[in-house]
């Protein structure tokens, strides 16, 4: 493997505080050396990022890459390409794929679907129950020896409260988390949007904060029960930041995600019926987003995961009632993040890279979201300066689905490379 | 050439008020083709109109049908059931291939919220919106709207309270748009759980008891109960419904004037509305349905392009291209 010498960039890693000028040496795959006149060693391969953001590779431990089952709409391969080309280095794949990742065998399979795709790394979450049935505890040890990082049902909830405790006292063994989407599935039957003003307008039937509320304080008593570490999905209220707020005060093992288009979008998205704007939890109000933001700021939200959910063309175009809930969201989660968070000043871009890196990293105890000398060569190269349209034609993802389409961010990974390895490269596309 | 109200009417929520009341004025010379023994003007001689139902209506579906004919327009009635849309066929791909056809307006009843400005946004044809979901019937509001106004003379400044299962009801929706829009003080009153949270922040009251509502308003528009909400438990039972919001005769008798009723039908006698309230003095309920064929027709010849100040004129001759 040729080393790789990352000159003239503005390095920053959260995980050590640095934020400066400096180069980055890669070699045998693992970060060798950062620091200010880095020699060349022979046969190495320069560049010169020529004053963009070096950063440990983007991490996000929420995605939908719908293989096996769906593999038109996306494979683990297409994902992990649109994972690279946004930046990410790391993707945690969700287990409702068809059939359920509930076993070691469909856990190997995505491992050995990942390695063949050599894109971004994708590990693999297991489920919770077996079928994602909610029922039958699935087997965490053979999930986790087979490569599973965390185990989650999530598309939907864990129903039964029993069934959670056990998850969360059962996982304590392996050390990891318990990944809940967390939605009372008695409130939130037949609901399409969030409950509020917009859903009252356009006639469709609404998803009350309550329902994300009353689960979020319930998984949150459970995990203070078990001693279990429970990782919150998607997190889309104010009261939910306010219930993990207390919780975290209480010293409760708790971590909690948000998406980038519940920190940047509101309900009225869903005006017009659009569709690309149908999302599960809702999209919320702006006092949600104003405390969202503001909990991802202080740290009671921990990071920032896409919840990428690629849907067929044809599958959202129709009635906003029959169309699927989700959106892609790899390829715009930085821009989205630095245009809308950075810019406007509610995080710094150390912040948002640590949101997206180094803290959702440790939260999973994955490898990477670190440039510390010896750790693994899972490096982003950002331009933070110049402007770009999101262009859905232009996606690796093989769907479309975004409500971002036509925005002009400022954000974009030119350079990604996992172990060492160049896996994107904005040059090379462009050239192509 | 179809300024005046734009390419579609999807719901009164996009209307100005100068257009509200420019349908309700365009409806009125509309009125007496009806009275007349030969019931038809050639105003849309030559255009094709498609009434695409995707869910039942008898009332909705003949007044336009009816709107339609007496202007002289060419008409197909595609229903759901029976047509390729059975099959699977899309929304989209249905109103694809009537274009493809050339037609030239689509009225269409869908059950999803949103379908009719899905529609409009995919085709070239007008569309029309004779109900969607839970959304809007614009022509129900109007000719309630046409209805207040024959009675009382104006629409500003009265109350009106729309009494039921609000949450579920595109006719309540559209009706509070076009009601406050035109200056009407309106309520809503009915069980909570019938009622949207939050509905206080589109201008309307919220008045617990039907006894109240009927103390402080000049009409009623009685919505039609649902039995599926019973079984999907939004109320205990249509007994106790009845006997704490029903619309009874011994209630409207506390009235301290004329209260005038009006219902969008079909009508649950004993259910919602007491039959001696329904064909009582101060029932306008049919004069709702007659009404209905006139705003429809005003409505119809204002999307093909007519000219308002030339409805009148346009009773005997076809709408000039």
């Amino acid at each position: 493997m040729r080393s790789l010498l990352l000159t003239g960039g503005r390095v920053i890693d959260p995980s050590r505080g640095l934020d400066q000028r400096a180069d980055v040496l890669l070699q045998d795959g693992k970060v060798a050396a950062v620091g200010v006149g880095l020699g060349t060693p022979d046969g190495a391969e320069v560049r010169d990022v020529g004053g963009a953001v070096v950063a440990p590779g983007l991490v996000d431990l929420h995605v939908h890459l719908r293989e096996p089952g769906n593999e038109d709409v996306e494979t683990i391969a297409s994902g992990a390409r649109a994972a690279a080309a946004g930046g990410f280095t790391a993707v945690c794949a969700m287990p409702n794929t068809d059939p359920v990742t509930d076993n070691q065998a469909a856990v190997g399979f995505i491992v050995r679907q990942s390695l063949r795709a050599r894109s971004a790394r994708v590990y693999p979450i297991g489920a919770v129950s077996v079928g994602q049935k909610g029922e039958q505890l699935a087997e965490f040890g053979e999930l986790v020896g087979a490569g599973a990082v965390a185990v989650s049902d999530d598309g939907r909830p864990v129903k039964s409260s029993h069934l959670m405790r056990t998850a969360l006292e059962y996982a304590r063994t392996f050390g990891i988390p318990v990944a809940d989407h967390c939605e009372d599935p008695t409130l939130a039957a037949g609901g399409v949007i969030h409950e509020g003003l917009v859903s009252a307008r356009l006639g469709l039937k609404g998803i009350p904060a309550a329902s994300e509320e009353i689960i979020v304080a319930r998984d949150l008593l459970l995990a203070e029960l078990t001693g279990g570490r429970v990782h919150l999905c998607h997190m889309s209220t104010r009261g939910a930041v306010e219930l993990i707020r207390r919780a975290k005060e209480r010293g409760i093992a708790v971590t909690a995600e948000v998406t980038p288009h519940h920190l940047t979008l509101t309900d009225r998205a869903c005006e017009g019926y659009d569709t690309h704007a149908k999302m599960n939890p809702p999209l919320r109000e702006e006092a949600d987003v104003t405390a969202l933001r503001a909990g991802l700021k202080e740290g009671v939200i921990d990071c920032i995961a896409s919840d990428h959910a690629p849907h067929a063309y044809d599958a959202k175009e129709g009635a906003f009632d029959d169309a699927p809930f989700g959106i892609v969201g790899l390829e715009t989660a930085f821009g989205v993040g630095h245009t809308l968070l950075v810019q406007e000043g509610v995080l710094t871009l150390p912040q948002l890279i640590e949101r997206m890196s180094t803290i959702p990293a440790r939260a999973f105890r994955l490898s990477g979201g670190t440039l510390q000398p010896g750790a693994m060569g899972d490096v982003v190269v950002l331009d933070v300066s110049t402007p770009w349209t999101v262009d859905p034609t232009a996606f690796r993802s093989k769907s479309r689905n975004s409500p971002f389409v036509g925005r002009t961010l400022v954000g974009r990974a030119v350079l990604t490379v996992v172990g060492g390895e160049t896996v994107y490269d904005a040059e090379a596309a462009q050239a192509r | 050439m179809t300024a005046v109200l734009g390419k579609d009417l999807i719901g009164l929520a996009s209307l100005t008020p100068e257009q509200i009341r420019l349908i309700l004025d365009t409806a009125e010379p509309f009125k007496d083709v009806s009275e007349r023994p030969i019931k038809k003007v050639p105003a849309l001689r030559g255009k094709t109109i498609v009434n695409l139902f995707f869910e039942a209506s008898t009332r909705t579906r003949i007044s336009f049908e009816f709107a339609e004919k007496r202007l002289s327009a060419d008409t197909v009635n595609v229903a759901s059931t029976g047509s390729s849309v059975q099959k699977g066929e899309t929304l989209v791909d249905t109103a694809r291939n009537l274009e493809a056809m050339r037609i030239d307006m689509v009225v269409i009843r869908h059950p999803s919220s949103g379908a009719a400005e899905f529609l409009g946004n995919r085709i070239r044809s007008n569309v029309i919106n004779a109900g969607d979901g839970k959304h809007e019937h614009p022509t129900q509001a109007l000719l309630d709207l046409l209805t207040l106004r024959d009675k009382f003379g104006k629409i500003a400044g009265l109350k009106v309270c729309i009494v039921g299962d609000v949450l579920h009801s595109r006719v309540a929706r559209s009706n509070i748009w076009g009601l406050i829009k035109l200056g009407a003080e309106v309520a809503v009153c009915g069980p909570r759980t019938l009622l949207p949270r939050g509905i206080e922040q589109l201008g309307v009251r919220v008045i617990d008891h039907v006894e109240d509502a009927i103390q402080w308003a000049d009409a009623l528009n009685v919505l039609r109960l649902q039995l599926e909400r019973m079984e999907a438990g939004f109320i205990p039972s249509v007994r106790e419904y009845y006997r704490v919001f029903g619309v009874t005769a011994e209630r409207v008798a506390k009235a301290p004037r004329a209260l005038t009723i009006m219902h969008p039908g079909p009508m649950n006698r004993g259910v919602e509305i007491d039959s001696r309230v329904a064909d009582g003095p101060h029932s306008v309920i049919l004069a709702q349905v007659t009404n209905g064929v006139a705003v429809r027709m005003a409505v119809l010849y204002l999307l093909a392009g007519g000219k308002p100040e030339l409805a009148d004129a346009a009773k005997g001759a076809a709408v000039p291209d």
